[in-house]
């Protein structure tokens, strides 16, 4: 266990003044406030030093305890002793939490140094009698689905921290959506309430369909003949194929438009966006002799 | 249709302990929604987190509600450019694995 320089903590000199302190507290508590770095470890970290060392140098009576035997705090216990007669509140050794008020952080958020010369019972990190409570903090998680699995309402369980949390995934839901779920994230702090759980979700597709919003685009290859005379086509949608009706006289590039037949609307059961085909006429190659003298008898007819 | 919970305003003035005028100026800043129903002031009560932040950055660092409103841009600017920042890893994994 190592000894805290509080001082150097809050960045003030031994003979601070109670102003002093009260100044360099806020400074640094603005600094790394949680509410200002939200999912910031190290300044969480932080926060809690120098909460620690407000706590310890704004008191008197735990200053001058400090200020006394700070650097050879394993003989504060002489000091305790000492001062018990008085009335003075005895720590609880070997028991950091004993005394604790059940307000301000638990034992925990206090470093072994604070625990051993103070005891757990110190009340917290408070303003004015309020005692601050902290919203958890929050997960976040990222789910991969195929665009397979969003194509369809899902069920899924995931594990979080130990914690089975079933899921339903509505069908529609989009590559880089994420949904929250309140509560599911790290316990409160100080009787705060817990956190929320982030599940972004990845969509990987690999299929011929590119997705935008709820529609969906493709291409459909198109023989000359059919493209020419018009005739029927069995063209691949996301849940099957569908037979279609070509024009005839259909140009390279033209684009049909396949309503209902695209990607289900997130959350709006039944509810479909459209297929945009682009059709992508295909000429005969290796033509025969045959051939070749009927397109140029075509050409003549131009 | 989705029923929202309304939280009377005198109610979470007195549980915070802040001032009435201090939800006020939050309002006046549009930083908070405020839904008035037969001249009674209520709050969402899916936006009493955000409150209760505000009222911990006001009383723990006293900071003012136009130093919140800075506070708050910020922290939306912060958040678009991680999540940002993370589409374009996520990107740049699936683009590496796609090339190997």
């Amino acid at each position: 266990m190592a000894f805290i320089d509080y001082y150097s903590v809050l960045g003030i000199a031994k003979n601070a003044s109670e102003a002093d302190i009260k100044k360099a507290y806020r400074k640094q508590a603005r600094k790394y406030h949680p509410d200002v770095n939200p999912d910031d470890k190290t300044a969480e970290h932080k926060f809690k030093e120098v909460n620690e060392a407000n706590e310890v140098l704004s008191d008197p009576e735990k200053r001058k305890k400090y200020d006394k035997y700070g650097k050879d705090w394993k003989h504060a216990d002489q000091f305790e002793q000492a001062g018990a007669s008085g009335g003075r509140r005895q720590r609880g050794q070997g028991n950091p939490g004993a005394g604790f008020g059940g307000e301000g952080y638990g034992g925990a958020d206090y470093s072994d140094f604070f625990e051993s010369m103070f005891g757990g019972s110190g009340g917290g990190f408070r303003q004015g009698g309020r005692s601050t409570k902290f919203k958890g903090q929050d997960f976040n998680a990222e789910l991969q689905l195929s665009i397979h699995d969003a194509y369809q309402t899902r069920k899924q369980v995931l594990t979080v921290n130990g914690e089975n949390i079933r899921l339903t995934i509505a069908a529609g839901i989009a590559d880089g959506q994420t949904i929250k779920i309140k509560g599911k994230g790290a316990p409160g702090i100080n009787g705060g309430p817990n956190g929320d759980l982030y599940i972004k979700f990845a969509i990987k597709n690999d299929t011929k369909f590119q997705r935008e919003g709820d529609n969906l685009y493709s291409s459909e290859d198109l023989d000359l003949y059919t493209s020419m005379l018009g005739g029927e086509l069995l063209a691949d949608t996301f849940g099957g194929k569908v037979k279609l009706k070509v024009a005839p006289e259909t140009q390279n590039g033209t684009k049909v438009r396949l309503k209902g037949k695209g990607f289900p609307v997130y959350k709006k059961e039944g509810e479909f966006g459209d297929l945009i085909l682009t059709y992508s006429i295909k000429n005969p190659t290796n033509l025969t002799a045959e051939e070749k003298k009927l397109f140029e008898e075509l050409q003549k007819l131009r | 249709m989705a029923q929202q919970e309304l939280i009377l305003i005198e109610t979470l003035c007195t549980h915070y302990e802040i001032e009435v005028s201090f939800v006020d100026s939050l309002y006046s800043l549009g930083l908070i929604e405020i839904h008035t129903i037969e001249q009674t002031r209520f709050i969402p009560e899916e936006k009493v987190a955000d409150l209760e932040k505000m009222i911990r950055i006001h009383q723990d660092l006293e900071v003012n509600p136009e130093g919140i409103d800075v506070i708050f841009n910020l922290l939306r600017k912060i958040n678009n450019l991680r999540s940002e920042l993370a589409d374009t890893k996520n990107r740049l994994i699936r683009y590496e694995l796609e090339n190997q």
